[in-house]
């Protein structure tokens, strides 16, 4: 068949220039562990695949839309009303970037109890939770370009948030809105941080963190210590993982379709900066947790603002977090401690859905 | 151990070295520090504003008018009393709004009241409105920034 044969002359003069013969190779004798919690390992890869929609879906969005006061939320009317296909690119942005921080943290939690973060895995968690941090960027930043009532406030209150920091908050709060108050100078800022300066330095980080998990491969699970070699049983990267992953994400595709059509996400009420703020304001659902929390705080807290004190446990609460394989040295040596270690986390989880769960019966 | 007899000069070079790097870094950070600190808004020069006529304001209701670059709550008490008030939420800068059926401020963001004279009564808010002069000259309403 003529196909065939000028496939094969295609790849033949690639392979010869890069050795995609050595690649394949080398993700043929890459084993991933086969365990009762190997679907776990899956959403990494779903959070990836999530992503590549978002970038996707983003630059179909950036098209059409219209940064500015005057004209964000106009044109996302337009793409929604007018635009073949446009309320589906949309809800696909929308619903992909709320699945995907989902499953970034329940691929953090998975890490998380499963030990992964160990040595020599410390830099993989680091890299992780950096990238976390950008997720939750790109939500925050995301959040305010339709430039509707919802967005307008939670922006106004998150961003005030960093001026209650001591000497500098004034200061980081005027870089952030690109003035004192949240205006259109400050969708052009988080218009530039959201579609530019986010996404290059993920695609650096994300690149950076796959090429550990390359490096490094799959880590195995703790009950595999005491298994004898025979027992441990494992499938090749390549072809049955990713043939098993490209499943998964065909499985999330649907899923995000489903949940565009049939629930797609309202415009809301254009923002007016000289309006009061309506009832029911409330942050996206990944930072419910810490607005609930902060509700709860009273106005001062001995001398200092409750604000602050909330701002600064969580901070805390995030470095100790994100330099856990640091101090998390009691592998193997004290199985009591290293216990502290998962009942932590359990309480972390719990904490998160009760406040989360608080936060939504409350608005 | 013999000394290198070229420590001395080495040294001078990484010193150079290292502090033209640094002088560098900073002549890249410092202009892009700059160009994204904002230029300060001219605004100031607000000092009172016509909110509209009195017979616009039924007794036991609020309006936000433009203060400025600000948002303010001009409030009629039930006994047909004036007040106002910088309209921004001393908790996290979200704008407040008159509650006739609890007569009270409050912010929707994060429950916050204060009573009719802006002082904060329950919920985050840490200190009180910032208050605004009215004056009523031949039925229209002038509030400004008291001195």
């Amino acid at each position: 068949m003529p196909l065939k044969k000028y496939y094969d002359q295609a790849y033949g003069w690639v392979n010869e220039r890069i050795d995609v013969d050595g690649i394949i190779g080398f993700m043929r004798h890459k084993e991933v562990p086969i365990s009762t919690h190997s679907i776990w390992y899956y959403f990494g890869g779903i959070s990836l695949f999530l992503f590549l929609v978002q970038v996707t879906s983003g630059i179909l969005l950036l098209m059409y839309y219209r940064p500015g006061p005057e004209s964000s939320y106009e044109s996302l009317q337009f793409l929604v009303s007018k635009v073949h296909f446009g309320w589906l690119v949309r809800d696909l942005h929308s619903w992909s970037a709320n699945l995907m921080v989902l499953c970034v943290f329940i691929h953090m939690f998975s890490v998380f109890f499963m030990k992964s973060y160990r040595k020599p895995r410390e830099m993989t968690w680091m890299s992780g939770m950096v990238l976390l941090g950008l997720c939750l960027g790109f939500g925050f930043s995301g959040y305010l370009l339709p430039w509707n009532e919802l967005s307008f406030f939670a922006t106004k209150v998150g961003t005030d948030m960093a001026g209650s920091l001591p000497a500098v908050g004034d200061f980081i709060v005027r870089v952030i809105r690109g003035g004192p108050d949240v205006t259109g100078a400050t969708l052009s800022r988080f218009f530039g941080i959201h579609v530019a300066v986010l996404p290059g330095i993920f695609t650096l980080v994300l690149a950076f963190h796959l090429f550990l998990l390359q490096r490094q491969g799959m880590s195995q699970p703790l009950s595999w210590d005491k298994l004898p070699a025979g027992e441990k049983k494992t499938m090749p990267f390549f072809p049955n993982f990713v043939l098993r992953e490209l499943m998964f994400w065909m499985f999330a595709l649907a899923v995000i379709n489903a949940l565009a059509v049939f629930f797609p996400w309202e415009l809301g009420v254009k923002a007016d900066p000289f309006a009061s703020a309506p009832a029911g304001i409330k942050p996206e659902w990944y930072f419910m947790f810490m607005f609930q929390t902060l509700k709860f705080l009273p106005p001062t807290i001995g001398s200092i603002e409750g604000e602050l004190v909330g701002l600064a446990v969580f901070s805390l609460g995030g470095l100790l977090w994100l330099t856990l394989p640091l101090w998390d040295r009691w592998t193997g040596t004290d199985a009591a401690k290293a216990r502290y270690i998962s009942w932590i986390g359990v309480a972390i989880v719990g904490f998160i859905i009760v406040m989360t769960m608080i936060g939504y019966a409350l608005s | 151990m013999p000394q290198d007899p070229n420590s001395g000069r080495r040294q001078f070079l990484n010193y150079i070295l290292g502090g033209g790097s640094l002088t560098f870094l900073a002549s890249i950070f410092y202009p892009v520090l700059k160009f994204l600190t904002p230029p300060a808004a001219n605004d100031a020069a607000v000092t009172a504003v016509d909110a509209g006529k009195s017979d616009d304001f039924p007794n036991d209701s609020g309006k936000i008018i433009k203060f400025g670059s600000k948002p303010a709550l001009v409030i009629r008490d039930k006994a047909g009393e004036f007040k106002a008030f910088i309209a921004v939420c001393s908790h996290l800068d979200c704008t407040v709004q008159y509650l006739a059926k609890d007569r009270v401020i409050w912010c929707a963001c994060h429950n916050g009241k204060y009573d009719l004279n802006g002082i904060n009564i329950s919920g985050p808010p840490p200190r009180p409105l910032l208050p605004l002069k009215v004056n009523i000259q031949q039925g229209t309403i002038f509030i400004s920034k008291e001195a």
